[in-house]
């Protein structure tokens, strides 16, 4: 598909755009299409819709992180004065989720809480006060259960079952892939290290809180508008849960106001909403609260891991066995993919000849974890950046220089079979170390200060789509108006990082005409094709390919009609400056909408389609879905620290960063997509935290989450915020348009390792988790000073039964990219066949 | 319930001047700024991140100091003036501050820009020279989750280097 795409652009004749020359737009830096919209305050979020004779809906939460429910008596509630509607579980007991393996959520639990915060029951209001008075009015008997608060305690405690499925007892997920023996990867090594990690939870914090509104339409279908990252994903989970057609559901993602992941899921809440709108027949509205916000959670999963890695002298790596345990709190979500994501992208930044990962992700009574930024990466990152520094110092090599010595190449297919795009990590981890002025720095600032360097690598959009088939997973619709004006539709969502801006600036760029000449229809599955949604970096690469090639097919069109006015061969036909003309006497041509005059009189109305769809995966084995992208992002970063000694403090104030991100679209944007990776990486290094606790046992002892509140989360405001220096690598990539690979994520992941590595630099103390507080730090410093081992992290990783891995020989021991000892594989095989055919 | 609900309570009343113009608005008694601005008078340019005083996204001018509209009773409002993103714009033409932070990229999803917009513009009208750290301190109460701030920084620099030229021009 790929390669069809670069034939067909490579033989397109007028083409201006994707010969990546002249480039008017792309790579320039401007104002956002939307930018107006948001300054001033006109921006559409989904809670600033208001609709006449528009309800409000409250929900009743779990106070139990475990319980059965016993029985639910709504009879007060709906007698209150302004209830309209009150709804329980089994007014909506189909059971959904994100993933089809996970299918495990209930709009409203029917007979069976989860974690506090679960909902119970919904009341729908002419006021939001009403329904929150009324929800008072509800009474639920709750049978409790014993609460299950951490994997170990989960592994420990195989009854009461959270859910009847998964693995066993309450292990929701286990995985167990061997690329090569390691053990004989450790026999080859000169030195075999093995540490342990501990990464904590943390969550998205987008400020705006989720909202949906949903409306019966006259014609009596159902409309949503919601704070959704997957338009399309949620558009499945309604029709689903409402057992209705999905051409009867329309679902509008209105901008997000900040996503990160936490946006991902279809929520209990948009099930609610729309279900009472069609019960009701009038508007129905729900925003969540800051502390409900805090219970939908699906943010960063805590995990416990173990890294062994045996190396050579030279820095080389033989082989790496990588074991994890995850906190996937009360639902599935996104956990399977997680839990593959944690072990996939080892083997993308450095060669490793013989990689083994064992996985295993436990259900706990708490907020379900789920996608946040870097899904599944930043914690396996985090550990192998950090023993990576310790692996220098015993070799006695510079941090930096060990790196550039085990970069893995370009195009490179890894021990687990994912196939690299662009590799430019070297020139990454060159340029961070000459802006830093790192050989000056590193081991020879005074006491108390640092520096650390890191890296990472992402993807550019998830190869396989969440459910299997062989759809594009980005189309784009385009329209061109007798006027001169472009309209674009594209199921593409809107979650702040700049996709319309994308998609405005690529098909501007084709056509020559300016952003702003184009109209956007996104986010919306009636009026645009399918686009998966805005997670795992991919909608630049995929809804960019896509609009490439719309625009692409009506700039043939009307370089045809125009050659036959002009009378000259379309080959010398240039799109420029809202103009179409010849390139060799620039004065002899039409304008912009003149040209699309000429196409429509000579073809009829003019509208094209483009799509996307990724390049076929060479990891065929049983869990190598997850992982393959059509290309990786690389950064490397550079991070210096202060750290007091005496109150444990750890201060940022100069951050370096390099990013491989094959060519800035819109440079403003992707310095913000830098620096905001790096704020957030920084948050989650130094302070993010998704803490619970128990209640006092003369109350309900309940699990509960620590602060639910933005003002005890903490995060970093204007004040913590260091400089950064960013640099961009501009490698076109031949995969992503214009060569564009992402930056929404990848620039988070070597955030977390360097300041970890910093801190080591500046007082010689290894903090082995996050978030590095100053009480991690004072610990630390007391095991120092009393001559212990100097660090900070968890002391065991528990036995976990692991199953037998799926032995997949890599490619340089002649594997094809199937497991040699799966008894399922024929079947398997059989199976995706059947869900592959068209 | 001891309370009388929702249902059953009288509107209030009040009088203020919003974005320059006059408003009469009744509604109902609890509600806060935010909420009256948002849900009564039709304003829902100013956002709400917690509606608990935490995040700053609810900012507004009242009689030009910023407020977190989320914790001021709209009683209190009586007689004031009130500016909100919606009257920062005037003449046909963007406010400086607005022209800034929609080329610099400091607004990325714009959830939190509203209330940073005020709050620079408060900043700027007490203070047309600020500096980095001045800008930084006046931010201090504002989250913003997905910039890391220092476009928001740059944006306000900008804005404030223009307002001193048109002052300068207008002299």
């Amino acid at each position: 598909m790929a390669e069809e795409k670069e034939k067909q652009k490579s033989s397109d004749p007028v083409n201006s755009g994707s010969n990546r020359e002249g480039l008017r737009i792309i790579g320039v830096p401007r104002r956002r299409v939307d930018g107006r919209a948001k300054v001033t305050g006109q921006t559409r979020f989904a809670d600033d819709i208001f609709l006449p004779r528009m309800a409000h809906c409250k929900l009743l939460r779990s106070p139990h992180p475990h319980a059965r429910i016993r029985e639910i008596d709504t009879s007060r509630a709906m007698r209150h004065p302004g209830v309209y509607l009150v709804l329980t579980g089994k007014d909506l007991p189909v059971q959904y989720g994100i993933l089809p393996v996970s299918q495990d959520e209930q709009a409203l639990c029917v007979d069976h809480v989860r974690h506090v915060g679960d909902p119970v029951a919904a009341v729908v209001a002419r006021e939001e006060l009403t329904a929150f008075e009324a929800l008072d009015l509800i009474d639920v008997g709750y049978e409790i259960l014993p609460t299950i608060s951490d994997p170990e305690e989960a592994l420990a405690t195989p009854e009461p079952r959270i859910h009847e499925y998964g693995e066993e007892g309450n292990v929701h997920k286990q995985v167990a892939l061997e690329f090569g023996n390691v053990e004989e990867g450790f026999a080859e090594a000169d030195e075999v290290f093995e540490d342990t990690f501990f990464y904590q939870g943390n969550t998205h914090l987008a400020i705006e809180q989720h909202a949906s509104v949903a409306i019966k339409d006259p014609d009596g279908k159902l409309t949503i508008w919601s704070s959704t990252q997957t338009p399309h994903y949620l558009h499945r989970a309604l029709a689903k849960v409402l057992d209705m057609q999905p051409a009867h559901i329309r679902v509008i993602a209105t901008p997000n106001g900040g996503g990160f992941g936490g946006k991902s899921d279809p929520f209990n809440h948009e099930i609610v909403v729309a279900k009472a709108a069609l019960l009701l027949d009038r508007p129905v509205k729900i925003c969540l609260t800051r502390e409900e916000v805090f219970y939908c959670h699906r943010g960063r999963h805590p995990v416990l891991m173990k890294f062994k890695t045996g190396v050579k002298r030279d820095g080389t790596i033989t082989g790496v066995h990588l074991q994890t345990l995850i906190d996937g709190g009360a639902y599935g979500s996104y956990g399977v993919a997680s839990t593959y994501y944690a072990g996939a992208l080892q083997t993308t930044t450095y060669h490793i000849p013989r990689y083994r990962y064992e996985g295993c992700r436990t259900f706990t009574n708490k907020p379900p974890c789920g996608p946040k930024r870097g899904h599944g990466t930043p914690q396996p990152r985090f550990g192998q950046e950090v023993q990576l520094d310790k692996i220098a110092e015993k070799l006695q090599l510079d941090p930096a220089e060990l790196r550039l010595r085990i970069v893995e190449a370009p195009n490179a297919v890894t021990a687990n079979f994912l196939r690299l795009g662009t590799v430019n990590l070297t020139e990454c981890i060159r340029r961070v170390v000459k802006i830093s002025d790192w050989k000056n720095k590193f081991r020879k600032l005074s006491e108390g200060r640092g520096v650390g360097i890191a890296c990472s690598a992402y993807l550019t959009g998830a190869g396989l789509p969440i459910y299997w088939n062989k759809m594009p997973h980005s189309g784009v619709q385009l329209k061109l108006d007798r006027g001169g004006g472009v309209s674009v539709f594209c199921g593409a969502t809107e979650i702040g990082q700049g996709s319309d801006d994308v998609l405005a600036g690529i098909v501007a760029e084709v056509l020559g005409i300016d952003p702003f000449d184009i109209r956007l229809f996104t986010g919306d599955t009636d009026l645009g094709p399918v686009d998966l949604g805005s997670y795992s970096s991919r909608v630049t690469l995929m809804a960019g390919n896509a609009a490439i090639q719309a625009a692409e097919r009506g700039k043939e069109l009307l370089a045809e009609a125009v050659a036959l006015k002009l009378e000259i061969p379309k080959e010398r036909l240039r799109f420029a400056d809202k103009r179409v003309f010849d390139s060799a006497a620039p004065e002899n041509g039409v304008s912009f909408a003149e040209a699309i005059c000429l196409a429509e009189a000579r073809f009829g109305t003019i509208g094209t389609v483009g799509s996307y769809t990724p390049p076929k995966s060479p990891a065929l084995y049983k869990g190598g879905g997850v992982g393959p992208s059509p290309t990786y992002s690389y950064s490397a970063a550079v991070i210096e620290v202060e750290v007091n000694s005496v109150t444990g403090w750890v201060h940022v104030p100069k951050v370096w960063i390099a990013h491989d991100i094959g060519r800035a679209l819109n440079p403003t944007l992707v310095r913000g997509q830098v620096e905001g990776s790096v704020y957030m990486g920084l948050g989650e290094a130094l302070m993010e935290e998704q803490e619970f606790r128990r209640l006092p046992k003369r109350l309900s002892h309940a699990l509960v989450h620590k602060f639910p509140s933005m003002l005890e989360y903490k995060s970093p405001t204007s004040l913590d915020m260091p400089e950064v220096v960013t640099e961009l690598v501009e490698d076109p990539d031949p995969r992503g348009p214009f060569g564009a690979k992402e930056v929404g994520q990848g620039p988070l992941l070597p955030i977390m390792p360097a300041v970890a590595n910093a801190v080591y630099d500046a007082v010689g103390v290894r903090i082995d988790e996050v978030p590095i507080t100053p009480e991690k730090v004072m610990k630390a410093l007391a095991e120092k000073k009393a001559g212990r081992e100097p660090r900070f992290g968890p002391d065991h990783f528990p036995q976990v039964k692991w199953p037998e891995a799926l032995r997949v020989p890599p490619p340089w021991e002649g594997g094809d990219g199937n497991a040699v000892n799966d008894a399922d594989r024929e079947k398997r095989r059989a199976t995706k066949e059947k869900v592959l055919a068209p | 319930m001891a309370t009388i609900p929702v249902e059953s309570q009288k509107t209030a009343q009040v009088r203020f001047t919003l974005n320059g113009e006059g408003v009469d608005v009744s509604f109902a008694p609890y509600k806060t700024l935010l909420e009256v601005l948002r849900e009564d008078l039709g304003h829902t340019g100013t956002k709400h991140g917690c509606e608990l005083g935490e995040c700053g996204a609810c900012a507004v001018l009242l009689d030009g100091k910023p407020v977190l509209s989320c914790l001021v009773l709209v009683l209190e409002c009586s007689g004031k003036e009130i500016l909100t993103v919606e009257g920062l714009a005037g003449d046909g033409r963007l406010h400086p501050l607005q022209d800034a932070f929609a080329d610099t990229g400091a607004a990325q999803c714009g959830y939190c820009t509203p209330g940073i917009l005020v709050t620079a513009k408060a900043l700027l009208d007490a203070n047309p020279h600020p500096n980095r750290d001045q800008i930084r301190e006046a931010l201090s109460g504002n989250l913003c989750r997905c910039t890391g701030y220092l476009q928001i920084f740059e944006a306000v620099e900008e804005a404030m280097a223009k307002i001193a030229e048109e002052t300068k021009k207008s002299h």
